[in-house]
């Protein structure tokens, strides 16, 4: 017998949103989340605008211990976990430890904490031949991106199968994906899912900078991510996690769970075309999206929400538009489709992790979120893209797709566990 | 679960390629391996030499360039340079390539722990050194885990499912089990493997954090697993890539077996102290043990995850008694890598080049620099044994706490 994947929690870590009660409220008011950078002093950077969360470790039950030695990253990640399992219901202590994975994806994991300790051991990087003593004794946590699923491990008592993903902008998708796919097959019954990243610092900024892929309206950072908007002008860096606990449905009505949606199908693909660039049929995004509807058993009409990558830069829009037409035809003008990076900012690797929260949230609350910023139509973009305010819909099952580093190209399917048929 | 793949076949390897300190190409590598040879030598990179750790298996006389376009390896760090290179090696080894008709046939997974530590400290100095418009645009595509996975893809053409898993050591065996199960999904190969260059100045000041790592200064006495003067680990880079295929897709190109793939299973025990993982890699051994249809008396040759770690060498021995029973006093245990150093997540990779290779030639390879084991173990020390070998039995564990344990046959091991 087929077994079938239920969420059964959700953890939130999201600028403008710690928690889900926050994360929803800013979602559903369509308020936007991107300000000037505070996290360093950005000036001498092209792009000076980030969706930045204000993080209290302590107030997210991270003890000080914790704090020294996780990265913030994993620190993001602890908090939406806890979150998660705790909404669940679900008594961990009276599971078989050795069924409970964990499957958490990061794009560029450490990298902030590396950066910090860099400074300090090559004096300001002015020699390549860098020293030992000034570095933190939990620096090789930050060198080793393992360090986020094990840490998480730990505090919530996993021992089953525990990964860490890191597909660059689809590692959330994908953690999530794969999670979804070591329930279904039987190597765990319950899977801690989602995605970290803390990407705010000059190294990655500087990299964005390089090949000009974020925002520079650094005199307006509240309307600077505008995905499908003809003013937008590139992507507006985040950071957050997000954790969805998933549990096969058995076990969760076993146990009398409120199921909050279930997960269908994923699939992933590469375009084999360009490190950060895309073609322009979306061929393999459609390629991705047709292959979890299959999985799902749920016919493109069956779709009533699409959650966009929509990163806000016009290569992208016009790819996923592309995308989204070829996969679900004369449907897709009819389906809603919206980005929520427009409120929150691109998260890299944490953010399909973000957006499938929402995606949950969606389905449980019937609500679509908007688009904020979008304003002035692109003839190349020419969907339903949910402009600035949210909206009702009975949903059956919705689709999120993202898509990016490595040509990569990653689809979710969710449902809503009664309306949805199979 | 079942082991089969999409048609209801086994997973085969049909293609290997493998870049160690011991070894550029797999018949160097083996060679190399079979003689039990140690190339554990003082780290001799640029900027390394006055750092606190001393021994590590560096990779020399490594030239891409014969492998791998220079428009490639300008644009990525060593680490991608070592996997693009292996791929390359194990893609030629297939004859494996990209059907136009069905790009999407094939896909690509990879692990990772280190990333692109070179290219980052020099982009990093550029930041710091001169200023944010210094940071070059290849950065941002260098630099982290996923480089090598889509490097692969875009050079070969694979379009299908690619992965990344940056799981600690015992991702270089849990991509045999991503591998196989992406192909019951429907794939027909993964290219798959690890590889790492972690021997930057900044990336090993970032090791030094770890109790395990052996700041000894004698190549020959720094990484001595399951003996008294177990130390620690001495690292090392390079590592290897596998063409992973579904057996009637092989068989339907006329592609040749080196090896099948039994079972695969992984847990967790955390990085609490190495004793708890004993339970989790027994269970991990059972796990894929159950998954190829294997009792104990069945495993021909352990190869070892020999952290060189006192308590973690005797939580092996134990794990291994525990899952094998009987057997686990007279199978021959081996760790060819105490003669070239722990590549991370590629250790673990290049443990299972070594055992399809093994397999191949029905020889285990010897512990290169251990002799007096104190373990309940029959280490192969010394000269290689020469055995039938049917089923091996490959082991790893990492510092983060993951188990993994991997099951191959002989070609021919049919079960």
């Amino acid at each position: 017998m087929t077994r079938r994947v239920a969420v059964t929690g959700l953890g939130v870590v999201a600028p403008g949103g710690i928690g889900v009660p926050a994360f929803w409220d800013l979602l559903t008011a369509g308020r936007t989340a991107t300000r000037g950078i505070t996290l360093f002093d950005p000036a001498g950077f092209r792009s000076r605008i980030a969706a930045e969360c204000d993080f209290d470790p302590a107030a997210a039950g991270l003890d000080a211990g914790t704090t020294r030695r996780a990265d913030r990253y994993v620190q993001f990640a602890l908090a939406a976990a806890r979150e998660a399992v705790r909404g669940s219901g679900l008594d961990v202590a009276a599971q078989d430890p050795w069924r409970i994975g964990v499957c958490l994806g990061s794009a560029v994991g450490g990298t902030t904490r590396l950066e910090h300790d860099y400074v300090k051991v090559s004096a300001r990087g002015s020699r390549w031949d860098v020293t030992a003593p000034e570095a933190e004794p939990h620096l090789h946590r930050a060198f080793q991106p393992s360090a986020l699923a094990s840490e998480v491990a730990e505090d919530i008592g996993a021992g089953g199968p525990v990964q860490t993903i890191s597909t660059g902008c689809t590692s959330g998708l994908d953690a999530v994906g794969h999670a979804f796919h070591t329930v279904k097959e039987g190597r765990a019954d319950i899977v801690v899912a989602g995605a970290a990243d803390s990407p705010i610092s000059p190294i990655t900024v500087a990299c964005f900078d390089a090949i000009k892929a974020t925002s520079t309206r650094n005199d307006d950072p509240a309307h600077a991510s505008r995905p499908f908007d003809a003013s937008r002008d590139g992507f507006v860096l985040g950071e957050g996690a997000a954790v969805l606990l998933l549990e096969e449905m058995e076990h969760a009505r076993a146990r009398g769970a409120d199921i909050i949606c279930e997960l269908r199908g994923f699939a992933t693909f590469g375009n084999a075309y360009h490190m950060t660039g895309l073609t322009k049929e979306g061929r393999e995004m459609s390629e991705a999206i047709d292959h979890a509807l299959a999985e799902a058993r749920i016919d493109r009409t069956g779709v009533d929400y699409v959650n966009a990558h929509g990163s806000g830069t016009k290569q992208n829009d016009r790819h996923e538009t592309a995308a989204v037409k070829r996969s679900l035809g004369e449907h897709a003008r009819k389906v809603p489709m919206s980005s929520i990076k427009s409120m929150v900012g691109h998260s890299l690797g944490a953010i399909g992790a973000i957006e499938l929260a929402a995606c949950a949230l969606a389905l449980r609350n019937d609500v679509v979120p908007p688009t904020a910023n979008y304003e002035t139509p692109d003839p190349d973009c020419d969907l339903d893209y949910v402009p600035r305010t949210a909206r009702e819909a009975t949903l059956r099952s919705v689709l999120s797709v993202g898509s990016g580093f490595g040509g990569f190209q990653s689809a979710v399917v969710l449902a809503h566990p009664e309306r949805s048929t199979s | 679960m079942s082991a089969s793949g999409a048609g209801g076949g086994r997973t085969v390897v049909t293609g290997l390629g493998v870049i160690a300190p011991n070894g550029v190409g797999t018949e160097p590598f083996w060679k190399a391996v079979q003689q039990g040879r140690s190339v554990l030598g003082p780290v001799t990179r640029e900027g390394c030499t006055e750092l606190p750790l001393k021994v590590a298996g560096e990779v020399e006389g490594f030239d891409p360039s014969g492998l791998v376009e220079d428009r490639f390896l300008v644009q990525t760090d060593r680490f991608t340079h070592f996997a693009m290179a292996a791929a390359e090696l194990a893609l030629e080894d297939a004859q494996l390539s990209t059907d136009p008709e069905r790009p999407f046939a094939i896909g690509v997974v990879t692990a990772a722990g280190s990333g692109g530590g070179e290219f980052g400290q020099g982009e990093l100095q550029q930041l710091w050194g001169k200023g944010p418009q210094f940071v070059g645009p290849y950065q941002s595509i260098a630099w982290f885990y996923a480089a090598s996975t889509g490097q692969i893809s875009i050079r070969g053409g694979f379009q299908g499912p690619c992965g990344v898993l940056t799981n600690d050591e015992a991702g270089g065996l849990d991509v045999f089990g991503h591998a196989r199960r992406t192909i019951g999904r429907g794939t027909d190969a993964v290219v798959a493997g690890a590889t790492e260059a972690p021997l930057a100045p900044y990336s090993v000041v970032c090791q030094l954090g770890y109790p395990e790592l052996s700041l000894a200064a004698e190549p020959q006495r720094a990484y001595l697993p399951f003996t008294a003067d177990a130390c620690g680990f001495a690292p090392a880079e390079g590592g290897a890539m596998f063409v992973v295929e579904d057996e009637s897709a092989a068989r339907r190109r006329g592609a040749r077996t080196r090896a099948v793939v039994g079972g695969h299973a992984s847990t967790f025990t955390g990085t609490g102290g190495w004793g708890r993982s004993r339970e989790g890699l027994a269970r991990a051994i059972r796990g894929a043990l159950e998954e190829a249809r294997c009792a104990p008396e069945d495993v021909d040759v352990v190869f070892a995850d020999a952290l060189g770690v006192p308590e973690a060498d005797q939580a092996e021995a134990l794990a291994i008694a525990d899952a094998l029973g009987r057997r686990a006093a007279t199978v021959p245990v081996t760790a060819p890598k105490t003669g070239f150093g722990r590549a991370y997540s590629a250790a673990s990779a290049l443990d299972a080049a070594a055992a399809v290779l093994a397999l191949e030639h029905g020889v285990v390879p010897p512990t290169p620099n251990v002799t007096e084991v104190r373990h309940d173990l029959d280490v192969v020390t010394g000269e290689a044994r020469a055995v039938r070998l049917r089923t091996a039995l490959v082991l790893s564990r990492g510092l983060m706490g993951c188990n993994s344990a991997l099951v191959l046959h002989g070609h021919d091991g049919r079960r």
